[in-house]
């Protein structure tokens, strides 16, 4: 069975989500879908420990070889990125029920765990393919189910967003599949290992400098990354708490890892970084989008559109990172992945806990919560802490990093922006510090008690990984390092 | 291809949208003809029964609730513009250095098709090689194309569905048998058609073998088939005759029916999908992998093309019923 | 020749263009998934006409023939044109759900509305 994990990984989730519609009971989906996303959970850690071991897995669909079929290729970066969603989904998904039960009229609750399986799937699915047409087939059934996903919000305005998404989602995918096309012509070929073996012949086309431009504007739409950010605070403000924080910790990342895949193993990085002038525009957008976003966060009213304008800001520092160029620089995006995953998702969570006691993320809402509800907002103190990029917490692991890399290369102004977007930072959580610890509770409000263990839990669950990560690097400093050496050829 | 570009002009000058969906179904059948000119004839009859059929309806039922008109309000043409014209400039540099159309050396059909092309009939044994590659090279790919069309089933019951409360059923349904007696004739034709047209779809189903089609299109038909009942019959006797959670059950018995083929081949000691291990004859496998998975596809497809239609033509029958109780 | 030989393409684009523009320039929500789908569509006659061959026919095999089009992109497309159904359907059960909570399908005036609740 041990040979078969690869396709297992994604089959398992993608198989449970039609066997819902016959448990009926959301208690028992909910009991079920959990199990599915720990199993997978295993067999990531399963996958990563042969991948470490053994180098890349290869597994090919049907039993039809190389680029006549479709073959999964597992090598560390995916093995990594797989780790993180399964995990994320995993621990977001122990709070689930709690919260879906205020947020979603029980006849739709079903089709929400098969919709949230759909969306892990094909997030799972992206990561592990090594055929460009699979990534799009995929790609397409994350996207779908997660507009669905975003319209089961309470509010009306969770549908005028998701149909944003939806316009601009489908634009993004569109372009990518210009892109396969164009790539196609060119090479006659699908296979990801097959392409990078073909483009360069043809690398000095017209053509194939147009399929880049449409893959990486693709891409990027997904991505989020300024100025093509603007589907994305209202998706993420009006979606249900625990789609927020399941697509904060995974769908950004898995845009990430599409980007640096077809920049590094599709296309060589030598094309890639002369083709466009993509290191310094890609630098360029990632600090700007590190301060527009950041301080639209410092005026949002509502605190779920402040992070999210905060996790566009993140975007930035990943791409930042990326567009350096060196294994240290690549490696310092990857360790953010992983960081911010974890910060988002504990602070997305904890919103949820305010979400099931108030019924509302207002900033105005919070006033006096410091009291009303210490543990969770004690999460959210830590989770922007770590935010900010304070010591002690994962924020400051993947930041000095970054700031490692920008002056080994010696981009000294770089390394400082960095540093001074961590101040805007500072602004945005100190104004939720001071409204739920400095302002007396609103009148009406004194029933307000903390949130139940359900969701505590895995909120803790998450704060605690983002100290003990922020202690203890080795796995993720490692694992990181590992990825990103292998992805310059720099064999381990 | 000149028709093409007029309809596509015709839809942004055109203010009803009632029309507008009407061309976007001409748009969708001239593509077809256009594909069939070009070789694709598995493609054109895909595209003729989803852009010409099942999307246009889709979009008249949109229609007929939202209301037909549009409100024009032009608002910044010049950044649309200025995109349009840079995507296309790139576009149109791009294929500057493309083989040229229809080109036999074109590296597309150098390298990895001949395959396909030269050995499908030994490894697969199926005369249509769209089919070869569709179910058997490609197989993952169709499974995904599978999984996303119920995605967008259970997204569109997620968003419609509600809880009916039976006195309303009553009422809609009473309603629309009045409504619908007056066309005798046509209930009469359309009764004797239906069921050739269920028999084509499953003819569609299991020829694909041999002849364009397969079980995306045979699930199309055989969805229409039932929504030409519906429309005739009114919703409320199809909705009788037709059990929604029934219907659900089923779309996921189709999609569960494709992955278990791949799953037994995994237990029968080959990779996921690989119909190779399913028998004795790696041929004869091959030929039963491929019918079990198109009948997997076209009833997951052919139910889930049902329940977005019902659960958009309920929607309208809701909103019709509140209007007129306000009047 | 070269005009020739990329003309398909050339009007491809164009179609590709005029549905990206609806998408982006109209605000009626209906008429932006039909440019969407004009969008899709053309993207699809791209990949038909790469795998057009002179002189080939349809990939069904037959005695005598041996000159086939590619049938690669006629699988890619079969799968796309499912997609973008899934995508349309989609769309539309939004738009049904946005006209029912906003009383409207223009962009301008849920925009509004949206900022007076702010």
């Amino acid at each position: 069975m041990l040979a078969h994990l690869p396709v297992l990984q994604v089959l398992l989730p993608l198989m449970a989500a039609p066997l819902c519609l016959f448990l009926r009971r959301p208690y028992l989906v909910w009991i079920f879908t959990l199990i599915v996303s720990g199993l997978a959970f295993l067999i990531s850690i399963s996958l990563l420990q042969q991948v470490m071991v053994s180098g890349t897995l290869v597994y090919e669909m049907g039993g039809w070889s190389g680029p006549w079929g479709i073959e999964y290729r597992i090598d560390k970066l995916s093995a990594f990125l797989l780790l993180i969603i399964t995990a994320m989904s995993t621990v977001i998904l122990l709070a689930a029920q709690t919260s879906i039960q205020k947020e979603i009229p029980e006849n739709r609750q079903i089709y929400f765990y098969i919709l949230y399986l759909f969306s892990f799937t094909g997030m799972l699915g992206i990561v592990s393919t090594g055929d460009v047409f699979n990534v799009f087939v995929f790609l397409e059934i994350s996207s779908l189910s997660a507009y669905a996903l975003i319209a089961l919000g309470k509010d009306r305005r969770a549908l005028w967003a998701a149909y944003q998404y939806l316009i601009m989602g489908t634009i993004g995918a569109t372009f990518i599949l210009i892109g396969i096309g164009l790539m196609y012509q060119m090479t006659g070929t699908l296979n990801m290992d097959d392409l990078a073996r073909r483009l360069p012949e043809v690398a000095q086309t017209r053509t194939v400098f147009a399929a880049f431009a449409f893959f990486i504007v693709g891409v990027c739409l997904k991505l989020a990354l300024f100025p093509l950010h603007l589907w994305l605070p209202n998706a993420y403000a009006y979606a249900p708490s625990i789609v927020t924080a399941f697509l904060a910790a995974t769908a950004t990342k898995v845009a990430v890892y599409l980007l640096i895949r077809f920049t590094f193993s599709v296309f060589d990085l030598s094309f890639s970084f002369t083709a466009l002038p993509l290191q310094t525009l890609f630098v360029i957008l990632g600090l700007i989008g590190i301060f527009v976003a950041s301080t639209a966060a410092i005026y949002q009213k509502n605190v779920k559109h402040l992070f999210a304008y905060s996790s566009i800001a993140q975007v930035g520092y990943m791409i930042v990172g990326y567009s350096i160029g060196t294994t240290m620089g690549l490696m310092a995006t990857l360790l953010h992945l992983f960081n911010h995953a974890l910060m988002k998702s504990a602070l997305f969570l904890a919103l949820g806990a305010v979400m099931y006691r108030i019924g509302s993320v207002q900033l105005s809402s919070f006033h006096g919560l410091g009291r009303q509800m210490p543990f969770t907002m004690a999460a959210i103190v830590a989770g922007g802490l770590s935010l900010i990029g304070v010591p002690l917490t994962v924020g400051f692991v993947s930041k000095w990093y970054l700031v490692l890399a920008a002056i080994e290369n010696g981009w000294w102004p770089v390394a400082v922006l960095i540093l001074l977007g961590s101040l805007l930072a500072i602004i945005y959580v100190w104004r939720i510090v001071e409204v739920a610890y400095f302002k007396e509770p609103v009148a009406g409000t004194d029933g307000v008690r903390e949130a139940p263990m359900a969701l505590l839990m895995p909120v803790w669950l998450l704060v605690g990984a983002n100290i003990y990560f922020g202690v203890d690097t080795r796995f993720s400093v490692d694992m990181a390092q590992a990825a990103a050496r292998s992805l310059f050829g720099v064999s381990p | 291809m000149t028709f093409l570009i007029c309809v596509a002009v015709a839809i942004v000058r055109v203010k009803d949208l009632f029309a507008v969906a009407m061309l976007s179904g001409i748009y969708g059948l001239l593509s077809a003809s256009l594909f069939i000119t070009m070789d694709a004839v598995d493609v054109a009859f895909t595209e003729a029964s989803v852009g010409a059929g099942i999307s246009t309806l889709l979009m008249l039922t949109t229609v007929a609730m939202t209301g037909r008109t549009e409100h024009y309000v032009r608002h910044k043409p010049l950044l649309a513009l200025l995109v349009v014209f840079v995507t296309g400039a790139l576009l149109i540099y791009a294929t500057l250095d493309m083989p040229y159309f229809g080109d036999v050396l074109a590296p597309a059909n150098l390298h990895v098709a001949p395959r396909y092309i030269q050995d499908s009939m030994r490894e697969i044994g199926v005369d249509n090689i769209v089919t070869s590659v569709l179910a058997s090279y490609r197989a993952f790919d169709t499974f995904g194309e599978v999984v996303v069309i119920f995605t967008a089933g259970i997204g569109v019951l997620a968003l419609l569905s509600f809880t009916r409360r039976p006195e309303d059923d009553a009422e809609i349904s009473s309603d629309n048998i009045s409504m619908h007696e007056q066309n005798m004739i046509v209930r009469i034709v359309s009764k004797i058609l239906i069921p050739f047209i269920l028999l084509f779809a499953l003819y569609v189903q299991f020829h694909g073998d041999f002849g364009p089609g397969g079980g995306f299109q045979a699930g199309v038909i055989f969805a229409a088939a039932i929504i030409l009942y519906a429309m005739l019959f009114g919703m409320g006797v199809a909705r009788r005759a037709i059990n929604q959670t029934f219907v659900q059950l089923f779309a996921a018995v189709g999609v569960l029916l494709y992955g278990m083929v791949g799953v037994a081949s995994m237990l029968n000691g080959g990779n996921f999908l690989d119909y190779n291990v399913l028998s004795e004859d790696p041929v004869a496998g091959q030929h039963l992998g491929i019918l079990i998975i198109e009948l997997g596809v076209g009833i997951a497809v052919a139910m889930v093309v049902i329940i977005i239609f019902f659960n958009f033509a309920d929607r309208i029958d809701i909103s019709k019923h509140k209007a007129d109780k306000k009047i | 020749m070269m005009i020739l030989g990329l003309y398909n393409y050339w009007i491809v684009v164009a179609l590709m263009m005029i549905g990206l523009y609806i998408v982006i320039a109209q605000g009626n929500l209906v008429k932006k998934i039909v440019g969407l789908n004009i969008f899709q569509t053309s993207v699809f006659i791209f990949y038909i006409s790469l795998s057009k061959v002179d002189g080939g026919t349809a990939p069904i095999l037959a005695e005598g023939i041996s000159l086939y089009s590619n049938p690669l992109p006629h699988v890619l497309i079969l799968t796309a044109i499912v997609v973008s159904l899934a995508t349309t359907a989609l769309g539309l059960a939004l738009v049904v759900r946005i006209k029912e909570a906003y009383g409207s399908i223009e962009e301008e005036k849920i925009q509004m509305k949206d900022d007076q609740e702010c």
